[in-house]
């Protein structure tokens, strides 16, 4: 098997023993990028010196084999939202085009610090905010296993980074479903943690209390791997979670003999693609024949969750993003002679029309004499669905539901329907919602498309999610396809 | 018509913290621009914030001490508005759930204590500042984010002031209470200290309020009276003309000593306050605020009392002592330097807080240190100056900030108590004052103060009174 199609876990052991370095990982992942990503456009900024620059310097750390971890000169792909010092992180935005910020987010300092390579930073839709990666203002990232179609967002570019070879690990960010939707899309395992386990420094904010940091990775093992290293109390952070983090691999290799799975009646609705209802029955099925135990569920306010999602993730946009005003950094609008002007041109001509379009739907939702009926009014829902699953988690162990309704669209087919764009977080918005981890894994294809089931758990229960997921994908075995390019 | 002002006010407060309130950046004023800053306070893409412990607990001190109800949970507030000092374009502030609210502050007016009611106490963070170019071509200018993420104390009264002198000791009442509690410099000039004015009018005994207007950029106590007065003038104008006072927000003009018109209430800002994300719920628990209000510091009735027992000073010489922190600190490191109480004491209350109040300086911004005055004192007890040298070493002191040994000794102070030397000046005096000398020998004993001032002017005030006296009872026996 060729290098970059292989996995961390696998590649930790021949890295250790010496049977490979990682400046030859590094190369050959390289060598696939100039390759493929002609085509794929996983990358807003691809860094190759600095690549080889880590790899080395991983050779040497192996070579003295005092502070190797598992991630030591394994190549990572960081989707363009994080901060990177000394390196641009644009956001896929024009605001940000020429933002290099002076720090590090906290997840970067601990890989920079276990010693991964970082291969560059990949695209997303402009803020986060898209579930094609369509709204980017860079470029257009294309689905490896059809280039006529998205790879789903935000974090389409690591989703898709991943799936080609173009890394071996990628980091992403999920406010709504964005790491989940496009792992589902592009057939990779997609985790996102409970909102609190990785910390949130340096990520730029789209919706700080729905936005969380996770993994975008080939398979349940190297999940475990990389949330080794991100998870952790972080004090930069007020709402990280002070709660002793786990060693994630121990929950790999176990049974899942009488693990309660929930299946919420609610997640099986009119207009899903019938060959992806297909797909995780089925799925559902062989973790009954694996010996878990299959109960119905019910997450009654599951239809008002896109409600509540659009209120409260673009109100908190709207103030968030209301610090891109050409003043102190970022793009500013020539030749503007005051600074109301200065502001406005520069937000006119810096943000692209979905996170214009979010701007004005939060700012809408939070003004005087609205406030209680939107977004107060979100706020109360949002906990009946929160309600909802700890009610449903004192009947089972995980929940498990399809990740999208469809399998990858065909670029434009949405882009001018944001409703119909929204929809395809339906089933991923409400874990956002709720704060708790869930991840999705390839459970089968719809034609050539991959297809991903969706495994939830309570708040900071990623362990029985990947306990119950490599069990899974073990016996499934799909997420040795890979897409031929 | 006669009106009555019915006056509220908004104070902030600069916290005396060592850091920010939300970022480890030191708070030291005066630095060049933009050198007390980090990603945090001038909120670059992906920073969050972290409160600062010590500032919730001096707010919490603040609260206390003004009487306040405290939310057990208190939480932030994003306010939300559009300025080039503001670097997130929101303020981190408390809207939603103040820290502390229902308190209030006696204050003595007229001899009579009267209570000012709080609104509420909340906590936020400060704003930076825009230097304008002062050529009138230059087409830019400039930001300074050293002040952004400084912990500012918002204390918001309820309109219960009347008239200018309730607002004028409310305010000196409250900047004493700060600087007493320890949880602000209160320098004005620094701008720690900054207030917003509510001023309306009625009809002498009208319950109803009459229309109100905010008055902002008042950065000194004495800003605000002005501010007070001329808008009391302009709202009377307003009202005696038949025509009604608009509901507005009106900027103070330091230049002009004029309120402007600056926004009216249908233009008011929609902050669209919500729930900060990126902090939790501040959990203040009755057993913290019991310990915060253990370990408050001595307050001023505490102090006066202290000192009466401690120091034997009468109760007059104790209110005055005390009447602000830095002057009751000043007169203790007297005593730590020479522990005569009521001399230092007598030296303070008059030449001390005369040249003070003359060149409105605080105590600790003197030119005569503690160590000074109190060396000055000791020299005078010790007799190597005479009081009244004393005086005029205080005043070179004041000039110079020299210590008094030295100036005793460059200007040839030290005063003559050689028994010879004044025995001859004496006989001078006595052989050329005949009349006074047969007074005092007819029993007129006010005389010898006479010949006294005649040998301390023979010696230009350098002679040791006591002897002299001593010596010239002697010589008219």
């Amino acid at each position: 098997m060729e290098l970059h199609s292989t996995t961390a876990h696998e590649l930790a052991p021949l890295l250790q023993k010496r049977k490979i370095s990682s400046t030859e990982l590094t190369k050959a992942v390289l060598e696939r990028i100039e390759k493929v990503e002609p085509r794929v456009n996983a990358y807003v900024t691809l860094t190759p010196e600095l690549a080889m620059r880590m790899a080395q310097d991983a050779d040497q750390r192996l070579q003295q084999g005092n502070t190797v971890t598992p991630l030591t000169g394994i190549p990572l792909a960081i989707k363009d939202n994080m901060c990177t010092r000394g390196i641009l992180t644009s956001c896929a935005s024009r605001i940000l085009h020429n933002f290099v910020p002076p720090y590090d987010a906290t997840v970067v300092t601990k890989l920079r610090n276990a010693g991964a390579v970082f291969v560059g930073k990949t695209n997303l839709d402009e803020f986060a905010m898209g579930s094609s990666t369509e709204n980017s203002a860079m470029k257009l990232t294309l689905n490896p296993w059809d280039f006529e179609r998205i790879p789903g967002g935000s974090s389409g570019g690591s989703a898709a980074a991943v799936a080609a070879g173009e890394t071996i690990l990628a980091l992403g960010s999920d406010t709504g479903g964005s790491i989940r939707q496009p792992a589902a899309l592009c057939g990779v395992v997609g985790l996102k943690p409970t909102y609190g386990r990785v910390s949130r420094y340096g990520l730029v904010a789209f919706a700080s209390s729905l936005d969380q940091i996770g993994t975008l990775v080939k398979d349940v093992e190297d999940t475990a791997l990389l949330m080794n290293c991100i998870a952790a109390h972080d004090p930069m952070d007020s709402t990280s979670g002070n709660i002793p983090v786990p060693d994630y691999t121990t929950f790999l290799n176990h049974s899942i003999n009488g693990i309660k799975v929930g299946v919420p009646k609610e997640y099986f609705v009119e207009g899903m693609d019938p060959v992806v209802e297909q797909a995780v029955r089925k799925a559902i099925d062989t973790l009954a024949e694996l010996g878990a135990e299959i109960i119905e569920i019910s997450l009654p306010h599951t239809e008002y969750a896109i409600a509540t999602y659009y209120l409260c993730a673009t109100a908190e946009a709207s103030s968030n993003l209301a610090r891109y005003d050409g003043a102190h950094y970022g793009y500013r609008s020539p030749g503007t002679d005051n600074i109301v002007d200065m502001f406005s041109k520069t937000r006119a001509e810096g943000f692209g029309k979905e996170v214009k379009r979010r701007i004005m739907l939060g700012t809408y939702a939070l003004s005087a004499g609205y406030y209680d009926a939107y977004y107060l009014k979100a706020l109360k829902v949002r906990t009946l669905i929160k309600q909802d699953f700890e009610q449903a988690f004192q009947q089972c162990d995980v929940i498990v539901t399809p990740t999208t309704p469809t399998p990858a669209f065909r670029v434009g087919e949405k882009t001018e329907d944001p409703l119909q764009m929204y929809l395809s977080d339906i089933f991923t918005i409400s874990v956002n919602l709720a704060g708790i981890p869930a991840v999705s894994l390839p459970c089968g294809f719809a034609g050539s498309l991959p297809v991903g089931i969706q495994i939830m758990a309570g708040s900071f229960e990623e362990g029985k999610i990947l306990r119950v997921a490599h069990c899974y994908e073990q016996a499934a075995g799909f997420c040795r396809s890979r897409p031929t390019l | 018509m006669t009106y009555e002002s019915v006056i509220g006010l908004e104070v902030h407060t600069e916290l005396a913290t060592a850091s920010k309130v939300f970022c480890g950046c030191p708070t030291t004023f005066g630095v060049p621009p933009n050198t007390q800053v980090c990603p945090i306070c001038i909120g670059m893409p992906g920073v969050l914030p972290v409160l600062n412990k010590k500032a919730l607990e001096y707010s919490i001190r603040t609260a206390l001490t003004l009487n306040c109800d405290i939310n057990e949970v208190t939480l932030f507030d994003r306010k939300n508005y559009y300025y080039p000092d503001l670097p997130k374009n929101y303020q981190i502030s408390q809207n939603y759930r103040y820290l502390g609210v229902n308190g209030l502050l006696e204050i003595v007016v007229d001899g009579r204590s009267k209570r000012v009611g709080i609104n509420n106490v909340h906590l936020e963070e400060d704003a930076g500042k825009l230097l304008h170019p002062s050529t009138a071509s230059a087409d830019y200018s400039l930001v300074d984010l050293n002040r952004t993420g400084l912990p500012l104390l918002e204390i918001v009264t309820e309109p219960d002031m009347r008239g200018i002198k309730e607002a004028q000791i409310f305010m000196m009442t409250l900047k004493n209470l700060l600087q007493y509690i320890e949880v602000s410099d209160c320098k004005m000039e620094e701008g720690s200290l900054r207030f917003e004015v509510n001023v309306s009018l009625r009809p002498q005994g009208q319950q109803a309020y009459g229309t109100k207007v905010e008055i902002k950029n008042l950065n000194s106590i004495k800003t605000a009276l002005k501010a007070i007065e001329y808008e009391m003038r302009r709202q009377s104008r307003v009202l005696d003309e038949g025509n009604q006072v608009i509901q507005e927000t009106r900027l103070w003009d330091d230049v002009e000593m004029v309120t402007r018109a600056m926004r009216s209430k249908e233009r008011a800002h929609d902050y669209r306050y919500f729930p900060e994300p990126d902090l939790v719920e501040v959990r203040i628990s009755k057993e913290w605020q019991e310990e915060i209000r253990r370990h408050l510091p001595e307050l001023q009735d505490a102090k006066k009392r202290r000192f009466i027992e401690q120091y034997d000073l009468p109760e007059y010489d104790a209110q005055v002592l005390t009447s602000s922190k830095a002057l009751a600190n000043y007169y203790e490191e007297c005593l730590r330097v020479y522990n005569v109480p009521k001399a230092i004491s007598n030296w303070i209350m008059t030449e001390v807080l005369r040249e003070l109040n003359e060149r409105e300086l605080e105590p600790d911004e003197f030119s005569v240190t503690p160590v000074h005055l109190a060396s000055m004192v000791k020299m005078i007890d010790s007799g190597t100056i005479s009081g009244k040298i004393g005086k005029t070493v205080f005043a070179e002191m004041v000039e110079t900030g020299k210590m008094p040994d030295l100036i005793v000794q460059e200007k040839g102070l030290v005063q003559i108590s050689d028994e010879k030397e004044l025995a001859g000046i004496v006989a001078k005096v006595v052989a050329e004052n005949p009349g006074p000398v047969s007074e005092f020998k007819k029993g007129r004993q006010k005389a010898i103060g006479f010949l006294v001032g005649q040998v301390m002017k023979l010696t230009k005030g350098k002679a040791n009174p006591q002897l002299v006296n001593s010596l010239l009872r002697e010589q008219l026996k």
